[in-house]
């Protein structure tokens, strides 16, 4: 099974994010994910995506796909170069945002994908990572 | 000296004029101008043709500064062919490889003549790159601003095609949304919706997501503000077309719509149909009862 190399795009406007959308999606549906799936690693992309540009400045995505044994699956990572994240387990809570959105995006991401990793450091930028399998 | 070589080069161009476009012409086919049939020959020799005329006419002002009014009427012709070809659908290569494959036949028609002493020849011939490399990237971004025109002219379609308010019966107004709810078009159907309601007397406002292919907190977000915002204005709101898998990602998500939400517009105009007291019977009275 041929796996589509590694695609990395940047976050630079607010149509990039809806460019990574769709090619979040066109991944989503070449490693098989069902409808609720591909939706869930969308909207997950689409929150992450615009923290990268509204908080990091601007940044890029690298989009893979996974295939672990046969189980297959979408990963992506989110760089910023911006000012990073102080709190990370605050920036996680529910309801928490630093800008005038619904202080949503990232536990939501978290809560939508199977894997979640984020690595911070003040003026250093942010690294997301989110993984979806089958 | 540069003013002399100007001026011969002027000269050369007049005096060589038919074999620098035979020899052009042939170049621009080889290179697949003529191929895809987009073009026609006795065009192509007209541009060519007419591209000389105005390229003596300024080398004969003494001039090789492409910003000069004496370029003025070169750079008109070219901003036309660009357009042109890029309405044509050539490609950007294409459409530059216009003005670069002038370079050949010019600098043969340099070697063949005897105007030039032998050893200023290089500086001719550099002379003659640098005016048509200008004018080549001239070329470009004339293709370019053609190009983004047509996108810019699109997108405003676009916007204005997809935030039709709709009436669906007295005091019930239906609010289709299709595709992305970015910031700038989120703008334009809020006021659209606000609008509507105000001009109708609208009780109950169906925004329907159907067409919007994701739902995150952005989105909800505006569907939010428009809610509330109708509401302040006395109008309910339903939401309606909420597929199963976005249902299933705004509750991940966390999203609350403190908003009555339906799978279907049918759904929701018959919810709205009920507040206004109202209901949909069929034409046909049963058989058994008339007789």
């Amino acid at each position: 099974m041929s796996t589509t190399p590694p695609d990395t795009l940047p976050i630079r406007t607010s149509d990039d994010v809806v460019f990574v959308r769709q090619q979040v999606r066109l991944r989503a549906v070449q490693a098989g994910l069902g409808l609720v799936d591909q939706t869930k690693i969308v909207t997950a992309a689409s929150e992450l995506a615009r923290n990268t540009l509204d908080y990091g400045g601007g940044g890029t995505v690298t989009l893979s796909s996974i295939d672990d044994n046969g189980r297959r699956g979408v990963r992506l990572v989110f760089e910023d170069q911006g000012p990073g994240i102080p709190d990370i387990p605050l920036a996680l809570q529910d309801g928490y945002t630093t800008g005038n959105g619904l202080g949503l995006g990232l536990s939501g991401a978290k809560r939508l994908s199977n894997e979640f990793r984020i690595e911070s450091a003040l003026g250093g930028g942010t690294r997301v990572m989110i993984a979806r399998w089958k | 000296m540069p003013r002399s070589t100007l001026a011969v080069l002027a000269q050369l161009l007049a005096d060589q004029e038919a074999s620098i476009v035979k020899e052009w012409l042939e170049t621009l086919s080889t290179g697949g101008q003529l191929q895809s049939g987009r073009i026609r020959e006795p065009e192509l020799r007209t541009q060519c043709t007419s591209f000389l005329q105005g390229l003596r006419t300024a080398l004969a002002q003494d001039s090789n500064d492409t910003a000069a009014p004496a370029f003025a009427p070169v750079k008109q012709l070219l901003a036309d062919i660009s357009k042109s070809r890029a309405i044509q659908g050539f490609s950007p290569t294409e459409t530059a490889m216009f003005v670069f494959s002038l370079k050949q036949p010019l600098v043969n028609a340099i070697n063949r003549s005897e105007l030039f002493a032998a050893n200023s020849l290089a500086g001719v011939v550099w002379q003659v790159t640098l005016l048509l490399d200008t004018l080549g990237l001239y070329t470009m971004d004339e293709y370019q601003k053609s190009r983004e025109q047509v996108i810019i002219r699109q997108q405003r379609e676009i916007s204005e095609l997809s935030t039709p308010v709709v009436k669906l019966w007295d005091g019930v107004l239906a609010l289709p949304l299709i595709g992305t709810l970015d910031s700038e078009r989120t703008q334009v159907v809020m006021e659209n919706l606000l609008q509507s309601i105000v001009e109708q007397g609208a009780e109950i406002a169906i925004i329907d997501i159907t067409g919007v292919p994701t739902v995150d907190t952005l989105t909800a977000q505006h569907l939010l503000k428009t809610v509330a915002a109708a509401r302040l204005m006395g109008a309910d709101c339903i939401v309606s077309g909420i597929r199963p898998q976005i249902a299933q990602t705004m509750v991940h998500l966390g999203l609350e719509l403190n908003v009555v939400s339906k799978a279907t517009l049918a759904d929701a105009f018959a919810v709205a149909l009920k507040r206004l007291n109202r209901t949909v019977v069929s034409l046909k009275t049963d058989p058994r009862q008339q007789a």
